[in-house]
């Protein structure tokens, strides 16, 4: 053990009341630090496992990012000649050569895609009439690709699959229309022919919006009704790691053409709050360190104003301003380490607690326990600020340490 | 042979409002394994001239020779450096660390030069305890020791890395007469069986008497025909 380090060592110990305010200190802001970090961290994976898990990782719609250049542009690039009164030629909507792309898409590691055709239709029961967002599936590739089926509350996507003229609703279209299971409900579309289709599937969400317009067929079925034989408008993907989903987009899109949204790119403003909440939590959480160091500081400068006759001494023994310096920085950092430590186990404590605590948020009907994140990265954030600012407070007091005069000291005895 | 310490045209002024002299135009030369006394009224500069001569403070005219090298140079490094391992300084008020036992007190030095190893410096640490007649005193802590014990510890210490020089300010200033003359006798040996060379600054004229030399000081001057 170096001497320095003894010397650091036998201060603290030496002083044991403003060295247990120190510890005590830095253990409270690492372990709040803690606390706050893994509650706030928490429910932020909380809400964007609802978010990756109630929306398609990517979707590929039937539109281009940029409009289609005009065949005069692309025969003359670098023509003066402005052609007036040319507009692009209009793309019959729906994704073309669909079933190639799709088995593009699938031929894609750690991932599921499903066709969709979605259109808008009204919906008519009983004298009302009602416009909806009918999305034509292939019951068996959905499942792949959405939560959908796990919010059945009655009838399932399979019953849509054994009956052609199947309709899935949600439980707010249901409410609305008085609609229950086996219910028929006449259908019709700006372009094709009116259906009665039966209700074999009702599903809940909790999105109430999403609840009261999203209705689903068979893609045959809706194809028909919207007159758009053989027509598919957009695919719907869903990966094993939905991190990924932003880097395959770019893949997609290069690759076949139509606009490709990745969850992360349709919610990249929610991202940026996120971001923005933690910057302030963990501002917050830090500024508590920092207080804390101001109990290290005070511990320190009393120390070296209590020692200034060791200093001296130890100086005119041949200790260099260096080594004085490092023994007080040394103390800070002991300080930090063990307050560090001290701080992590109570913050542990504190997580273990809250971790049990049930809340019963308003209109849920099951209790659900707080969200705990446990992720090291937080306990190494904690102990990097706690660290820091323990240093920064032994650098003004080590300074002054390696300053001391000998031969000022030693005339004020002599 | 050169002399182990020269003093060349020595001065240090306190700067300040009004500037303070507290040594001036000391020229001197000590010898190896001299015993040197430091003698002279109170506030004469006495213990600034010993901080010069130990290179614990930087003289504002005039320069120190150790062992042949100007010391004028020296940074802060090499000063801590040539304390650590040419000097050894011996205080009136015995500075120990409190914390420390007695035997780590005298470690202190040789842990910091790192020159002896661990069972080494612990054996030599005992030996000066022993030496000193304190073998038996070591894993006290310094408030359980007398006057007279301290300042043996103190010399002990100063001793630990084997300087050639050791200055003492008023060693005995502090201790009762039969403390005195022990450390007297204890410093007057270093000189004869250890070939160290010893200046101490004294008020004590038996201590005088016993130096081989006697340096007389007043006004920061050297004053060669002073009597105590
Ligand atoms: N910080 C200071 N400011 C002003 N004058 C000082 C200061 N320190 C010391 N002095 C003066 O310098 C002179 C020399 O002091 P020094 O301690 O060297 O004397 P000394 O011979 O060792 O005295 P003593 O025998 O009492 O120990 C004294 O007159 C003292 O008053
Ligand atoms: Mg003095």
């Amino acid at each position: 053990m170096p001497i320095q380090f003894a010397i650091a060592v036998t201060h603290l110990v030496s002083r044991k009341r403003p060295t247990l305010v120190s510890l005590v200190g830095i253990a409270l802001g690492v372990a709040f630090f803690l606390a706050v970090s893994s509650l706030m961290r928490g429910s932020e994976r909380d809400f964007i496992k609802r978010l990756v898990d109630n929306s398609p990782h990517l979707t590929v719609y039937d539109e281009y990012r940029t409009p289609q250049p005009q065949p005069a542009v692309l025969r003359w690039p670098a023509g003066a000649v402005e052609l007036r009164r040319v507009k692009p030629l209009r793309e019959v909507r729906g994704i073309r050569g669909h079933a190639q792309k799709l088995a593009f898409i699938e031929s894609l590691p750690g991932l599921r895609a499903a066709p969709v055709l979605a259109g808008s239709v009204v919906l008519t029961f009983a004298g009302r009439s009602e416009g909806v967002t009918l999305s034509g599936i292939v019951p068996a590739k959905m499942k792949g690709v959405s939560t959908i089926e796990d919010k059945m509350t009655r009838g399932s996507l399979d019953a849509l699959a054994a009956n052609p003229n199947g309709l899935i609703i949600g439980e707010g279209l249901a409410k609305k229309f008085g609609l229950s299971m086996g219910g028929v409900v006449n259908t019709v579309s700006p372009a094709g022919e009116p259906r009665a289709l039966k209700v074999v599937g009702i599903f809940r969400t909790g999105n109430a919006n999403y609840d009261e317009t999203q209705t689903f067929a068979l893609l045959k079925r809706v194809q028909g009704l919207l007159d758009r034989p053989d027509r598919v408008n957009r695919f719907i993907l869903q990966f094993d790691d939905p991190y990924v989903a932003r880097e395959t987009a770019s893949l997609i899109e290069a690759r076949i053409g139509y606009k490709a949204v990745s969850w992360l790119e349709a919610s990249e403003d929610l991202m940026s709050v996120l971001l923005v909440r933690n910057l302030i939590m963990y501002s917050v959480v830090s500024a508590i360190l920092v207080v804390a160091a101001f109990g290290i500081y005070n511990t320190l400068s009393t120390i070296v104003m209590e020692k200034v006759h060791d200093i001296a001494i130890l100086k005119s023994m041949g200790f260099h301003a260096r080594d004085i310096r490092r023994i007080f920085l040394a103390e800070g950092v002991l300080l930090g380490l063990v307050g560090s430590l001290l701080g992590l186990g109570l913050g542990l404590g504190l997580m273990a607690l809250l971790v049990q605590v049930e809340i019963k948020p308003p209109g849920a009907t099951d209790i659900v326990h707080l969200p705990i994140y446990w992720g090291y990265d937080q306990y190494l954030l904690a102990l990097g600020f706690a660290m820091t600012s323990a240093v920064v407070a032994a650098v003004l007091p080590a300074r002054k340490a390696a300053r001391v005069q000998p031969v000022a000291i030693l005339r004020g005895m002599g | 042979m050169t002399p182990i310490l020269a003093a060349e045209n020595l001065g240090r002024v306190l700067p300040g409002e009004v500037p303070v002299t507290l040594v001036q135009d000391v020229t001197l030369e000590i010898g190896r394994g001299e015993f040197v006394a430091i003698m002279g009224p109170s506030g004469s500069g006495k213990s600034s001239l010993l901080y010069l001569l130990g290179l614990l403070d930087t003289p504002t005219s005039g320069r120190v020779w150790l062992d042949g090298r100007d010391t004028s140079s020296f940074g802060e490094d090499e000063l801590a450096a040539t304390r650590l391992e040419k000097l050894g300084f011996v205080f009136q008020f015995h500075f120990l660390l409190a914390e420390f036992t007695v035997l780590d007190n005298v470690l202190l030095p040789m842990r910091r030069l790192g020159a002896r190893s661990e069972a080494a410096a612990r054996q030599r640490a005992a030996d000066l305890l022993h030496q000193f007649g304190l073998g038996d005193q070591g894993r006290k802590r310094p408030h359980q020791l007398s006057g007279g014990q301290r300042q043996r510890v103190a010399i002990a210490r100063a001793l630990a890395n084997d300087p050639p020089v050791v200055l003492a300010d008023e060693p005995t200033g502090n201790l009762d007469s039969r403390a005195a003359a022990n450390v007297r006798q204890i410093l007057h040996d270093l000189t004869r069986d250890l070939g160290k060379t010893v200046i101490a600054v004294t008020h004590d004229p038996t201590f005088a008497s016993v130096a081989d030399r006697r340096i007389g000081i007043v006004d920061g001057l050297i004053a060669p025909d002073w009597r105590a």
